[in-house]
């Protein structure tokens, strides 16, 4: 019991606010990664290849994450921290697959026949021609993601005691027992959640206008 | 981690994890009537005219789609009862992912309404729908055609995250599958079999949305012949509801 508006108490939040970022931002950008090998296996005209890719994407569509959290932690056994980036990224890369895919396909035919009649290698051709184009209709959709995935980073603490933001909310928790104090504790935890994810809708919001991209509505 | 003996002994538990699997349909079944009907309400006051409706449409929608499900869940779980409150977890779930999922459905309905092209609404004024007939008739058989494959993949999510009322002791299929695994350490078969009923329950939704995404050109052909039906049948009443009035003279003339 006792004051609940400390610095030590705010130091505390904003330290697992950290983690919850370092989290997700790690998360992301590897599933960026996978999911543009994902988007261009996908469009690979060897069966096989997009065959994979489509089981992948479809596996991870349809079950939660929550589970895929639990089974690495359990079955393959990774300590906390990187069992949690393993699940996000193996789970949000089949997300992000299927957004660059849209991506690609949003970039006009035109443009990669431009690419190849001017000598570009593929590899050049996508990452100079069609990727800076692709990247253009997929930031909203892109920022809708990383909202999601800041958001689930919330069951790590009760999942497998990674200390993140939510995490730290429920330790502060133990330390009060009235009512206002225990709401009070879950309104900041919201409140840090709220800015950071509603900077990023306002981000997808106001590109959407700027470049007339229509919504895509995230989990 | 996939020994026979473990899913011998996983399978004779199975009764307990198909009645907690009952559970996850049940939720999500429930939660989704009170998302479907809160997304809809919500999705009609952002068209509106209400100044007040919208912003309250726009205080839900970011109030909620921005902060974690979970904590809207503890928030139910831990502080409703410290004021007096108590429901199950059952009803937790319900209400909890019900008004969460409500909140991305309002967004769908709303994309769904304003994609359709203002001349339909000023058609249908010019032809003389009431608002409520414009919504109904016109615009909204219109909108469901572009409502419906978002919404597929809305369910899907919404069944997924009924998964995060294991972490309150919900009894559903990921708690069951939970309670398995670490009292026997079976981790394997427990986490398998739990992914494979998720699956069973999602992938036919997200089916079930791509095909609808495609069929929508071609659905394209019936609106139309819907809309001119409505205009028509309109027509027909106001024509006899002219004649009852013993009024004839403007009719033909002012609706060629």
């Amino acid at each position: 019991m006792g004051e609940l508006f400390t610095w030590i108490n705010f130091k505390f939040l904003l330290e697992g606010l950290l983690l919850t970022i370092v989290i997700s931002l790690v998360s992301i950008l590897l599933s960026l990664v996978i999911g543009t090998v994902l988007a261009l296996m996908r469009r690979s005209h060897n069966s096989l290849l997009a065959a994979l890719a489509t089981i992948y994407i479809e596996v991870f569509k349809n079950t939660p994450l929550l589970l895929w959290i639990m089974f690495i932690f359990f079955i393959v056994q990774l300590p906390p921290i990187p069992s949690a980036i393993a699940a996000f990224t193996v789970f949000t890369s089949a997300s992000m697959g299927e957004i660059i895919r849209g991506g690609l396909s949003g970039v006009h035919r035109g443009q990669y026949e431009a690419m190849r009649s001017q000598g570009f290698s593929r590899f050049q051709g996508y990452t100079y021609i069609i990727m800076p184009q692709a990247l253009k209709n997929m930031v909203p959709a892109l920022l809708s993601q990383a909202i999601t995935t800041i958001k689930d980073t919330s069951f790590l603490w009760s999942a497998i005691a990674i200390q993140e933001l939510m995490g730290r909310g429920m330790i502060l928790m133990n330390n009060y027992n009235s009512t206002l104090q225990i709401f009070t504790i879950f309104a900041l935890v919201g409140l840090f959640y709220f800015i950071i994810c509603f900077a990023l809708s306002l981000g997808v919001r106001r590109y959407q206008k700027k470049y007339k991209i229509p919504g895509r509505v995230g989990v | 981690m996939f020994a026979p003996f473990k899913w011998e002994a996983y399978f004779s538990n199975f009764p307990v994890i198909l009645m907690a699997f009952g559970k996850t349909i049940a939720i999500s079944f429930l939660a989704l009537v009170l998302a479907l009907l809160l997304g809809m309400i919500f999705g009609m006051f952002s068209v509106t005219r209400s100044p007040i409706l919208r912003a309250l449409n726009r205080i839900y929608v970011e109030a909620i789609q921005n902060v974690p499900l979970l904590l809207q869940v503890f928030v139910m779980y831990s502080v409703f009862p410290l004021i007096g409150i108590k429901i199950s977890t059952f009803l937790i779930g319900v209400i909890a992912i019900g008004i969460y999922h409500g909140a991305y459905i309002s967004e769908v309905v709303r994309s769904g309404i304003s994609s359709i092209p203002n001349g339909q609404f000023e058609a249908a004024k010019s032809q003389g729908f009431s608002y409520a007939q414009t919504m109904f008739q016109i615009i909204l058989p219109q909108a469901i055609t572009i409502i419906m494959p978002p919404l597929a993949v809305q369910a899907a999510n919404l069944i997924k995250n009924t998964s995060i009322m294991a972490l309150v002791a919900g009894g559903e299929l990921m708690y069951a599958s939970n309670s398995f695994a670490n009292s026997t350490s079976y981790y394997g078969p427990a986490y398998v079999t739990a992914a494979v009923l998720y699956f069973i329950l999602c992938f036919p939704l997200s089916r079930l949305a791509l095909s609808l995404e495609k069929n929508r050109g071609r659905s394209r052909v019936k609106r139309v012949e819907y809309v001119n039906k409505a205009m028509t049948e309109l027509d027909e009443d106001m024509k006899n509801a002219v004649a009852e009035e013993g009024v004839s003279t403007w009719e033909s003339s002012s609706r060629g």
